[in-house]
C-alpha cells in the first residue's frame, strides 16, 4: 500500500467523511438535564441543611461532603457509569463526577493491592485536575497579590 | 515443491484440516445475534475467578480443552499450542495454556492474532513439523478496558466510531488428517500505517492493513473477489467496512457483495449499545469458530477468505502520540482440497 505522506493525507480525509460524529445537540440536552438535576439535588440538600441552622460555610462543606459520598456510593454499586454513559458531561462536571473519577480506579485496581493498586492508581483520572487546579490557583493568587 | 506463492502467500501442498472449532463467550455476546452458534455462554463475567485477567485465561483454557474434546482427540496428541491475546506480555495465554502442559508458542498480532495462529499452525502441519496443532485467541472486555482505556466504573461516553471488546475465546484443532473445511492457503500481512491516531476509531486504523493483504492475496493467487462466498474481516466495524470497500475499489477489487465483518455480525448495535461493532482477539476467533465454521461444515458456504485485523498499539505508544500501525492476516478456508 502506498504509505506516502500524500496518500496518508488523502486517507485521513476519507476517514473524516466515513466517521460518524457524536450527536452534539442531543448530548448537550441530556447533559443539561442530568447536570441540572444533580445541581438541584445539591441545592435541595443545601436548603435542608440551612433549616438545621448551620452557618453558611458549614452548609457548603456538608453539601459537598454529601454529594461526594453519593457520587462514590453510586460508583461502588455500579450505577454511576451507566448514568455517565447517558448524561456525558452532565454527570462528569458536578462534584459527583469528581468523586466517580477517584472511586472508579480505586475499585478497579483493588486487585493489585492497597499500596500500589488502590493507593497509587486512585488518582489516574483525577490527578491532572488536582495538579493543574492547584497550579492555576497559585498563579491566580500570585497575580492577585501583585496587582491588587 | 515450492509452496511460497507471489510476494507474501503460501499455497499448501497438503491442505490442513480444521478438525474442530470451539467458542466460549461472555453473556453480552450470548445475547447477540449469533448466540445459538456459540458452544458455551458464560453467565459470570469473572468466570468464577478473582480478576478480569484470570477470567480471560480461564475462558481460553475452556475453549482450548473444548476444541480438543470436539476433535475427538487427547491433549497428549497435540504437538503444539499457538495462542495469543491482548494483555501485556501475553499473560492471558500464559495462564490459560499453562495447565495443558503441551509445547507452546504465544503470539501477538493484536486482534489479528487468530489469523496469525492459524497461519503458523497450518505451516507447521503442512511442513510436517507437527501432526496436530491447537490454535486459539482470547480477549476480555473488562481486562481490555482496564489496560487500554479507563476503569470500568468511570462514567464516560463512547464516541460512535468506538468498538466493544468481545469477551471470549475461540480455538481450533488443525490436523494432517481430517475432513473439510481445509486451510488451503494463507497470505501474511505487512504492517501498514496510514496516520490514524484515534484510539476510538480502530476500524479506520485497520482498514488499510486489511485492504493491503486482501489485494496482495488476490494478486498472489491470481483470484478475484468472486472466487469466495464470503470475505470475512475481523473487527473493522461499520466505519472500517466502508473504508475497506472504498480502498479495495480503488485497487480494482469490488468486495461489496461478499464482504462481511465479524465485528458487525457479533452484536446488535441498536439494542446492545456497541456503537461501530465488536473488537478484540476473540471477536474474529469466536465468530469464525462459532458462526462461519458451522456454515462451512453445513456447506452453506464453501470458500471463505478469513482476514482477522489487528491494531498494533500499546497504552504507552498511544500516550506518546504515535500513530496506530495495523496488520491483517488472510487465511483461506475451503471445503474442497
Amino acid at each position: 500500500m502506498n504509505q506516502s505522506e500524500l496518500a496518508k493525507e488523502r486517507y485521513l480525509e476519507l476517514v473524516k467523511k466515513a466517521t460518524p460524529n457524536s450527536k452534539i445537540l442531543k448530548n448537550c440536552v441530556k447533559a443539561f438535564i442530568i447536570g441540572g438535576l444533580i445541581c438541584c439535588l445539591g441545592q435541595f440538600i443545601h436548603a435542608v441543611l440551612e433549616r438545621f441552622g448551620l452557618s453558611k460555610t458549614e452548609v457548603s462543606s456538608y453539601t459537598s461532603i454529601i454529594l461526594v459520598f453519593l457520587g462514590a456510593f453510586f460508583t461502588g454499586i455500579g450505577w454511576y457509569d451507566k448514568l455517565g454513559n447517558f448524561a456525558g458531561a452532565g454527570s462528569i462536571v458536578p462534584i459527583t463526577g469528581f468523586a466517580n473519577s477517584v472511586t472508579a480506579p480505586a475499585v478497579e485496581f483493588k486487585k493489585e493491592g492497597f499500596i500500589l493498586g488502590v493507593g497509587a492508581k486512585m488518582f489516574i483520572v483525577a490527578g491532572p485536575v488536582i495538579v493543574y487546579g492547584t497550579l492555576a490557583s497559585v498563579l491566580v493568587g500570585l497575580f492577585y497579590f501583585f496587582t491588587r | 515443491m515450492n509452496k511460497h506463492l507471489g510476494g507474501q502467500s503460501i499455497k499448501f501442498a497438503e491442505p490442513v484440516s480444521i478438525v474442530s472449532a470451539a467458542s466460549v463467550v461472555g453473556s453480552k455476546e450470548g445475547e447477540g445475534p449469533l448466540s445459538r452458534y456459540f458452544d458455551v455462554i458464560l453467565s459470570d463475567i469473572l468466570a468464577g475467578k478473582k480478576s478480569w485477567e484470570k477470567a480471560e485465561s480461564e475462558i481460553l483454557r475452556q475453549s482450548l480443552e473444548l476444541a480438543v474434546k470436539k476433535a475427538d482427540t487427547e491433549l497428549d496428541k497435540i504437538d503444539y499450542i499457538i495462542t495469543g491475546d491482548l494483555l501485556n506480555q501475553n499473560t492471558g495465554s500464559t495462564y490459560g495454556a499453562m495447565d495443558l502442559q503441551r509445547p507452546m508458542f504465544a503470539v501477538f498480532g493484536a486482534c489479528s492474532t487468530i489469523g496469525e495462529a492459524l497461519s503458523l499452525g497450518a505451516v507447521f502441519v503442512d511442513g510436517g513439523f507437527a501432526h496436530t496443532v491447537l490454535a486459539g485467541a482470547s480477549s476480555h472486555f473488562c481486562a481490555a478496558e482496564k489496560q487500554f482505556r479507563f476503569p470500568l466504573e468511570l462514567g464516560t461516553q463512547r464516541p460512535p466510531s468506538s468498538t466493544w471488546t468481545v469477551t471470549g475465546a475461540g480455538s481450533f484443532v488443525l490436523s494432517k488428517d481430517g475432513e473439510a473445511p481445509f486451510i488451503t492457503g494463507v497470505t501474511t500481512g505487512k504492517i501498514v500505517d496510514m496516520g490514524v491516531k484515534d484510539q476510538n476509531n480502530m476500524g479506520a486504523a485497520m482498514a488499510p492493513a486489511a485492504a493491503d493483504v486482501i489485494a496482495a492475496h488476490f494478486r498472489d493467487f491470481k483470484r478475484t473477489p468472486g472466487y469466495y462466498d464470503c470475505i470475512i474481516t475481523g473487527d473493522l466495524g461499520t466505519v472500517g467496512k466502508e473504508l475497506l470497500i472504498k480502498l479495495l475499489d480503488a485497487e480494482g477489487f469490488d468486495i461489496s457483495k461478499n464482504h462481511t465483518d465479524c465485528g458487525i455480525e457479533i452484536f446488535n448495535p441498536e439494542i446492545q449499545d456497541t456503537h461501530a461493532g465488536g473488537s478484540g482477539c476473540a471477536c474474529s476467533a469466536v465468530t469464525f469458530a462459532g458462526y462461519f465454521y458451522s456454515k462451512l461444515k453445513k456447506r452453506e458456504i464453501n470458500r471463505v477468505l478469513f482476514v482477522p485485523t489487528g491494531a498494533l498499539l500499546s497504552p504507552v505508544s498511544f500516550m506518546q502520540g504515535e500513530n496506530i500501525p495495523s496488520i491483517a492476516h488472510a487465511v483461506v478456508a475451503e471445503n474442497k482440497r
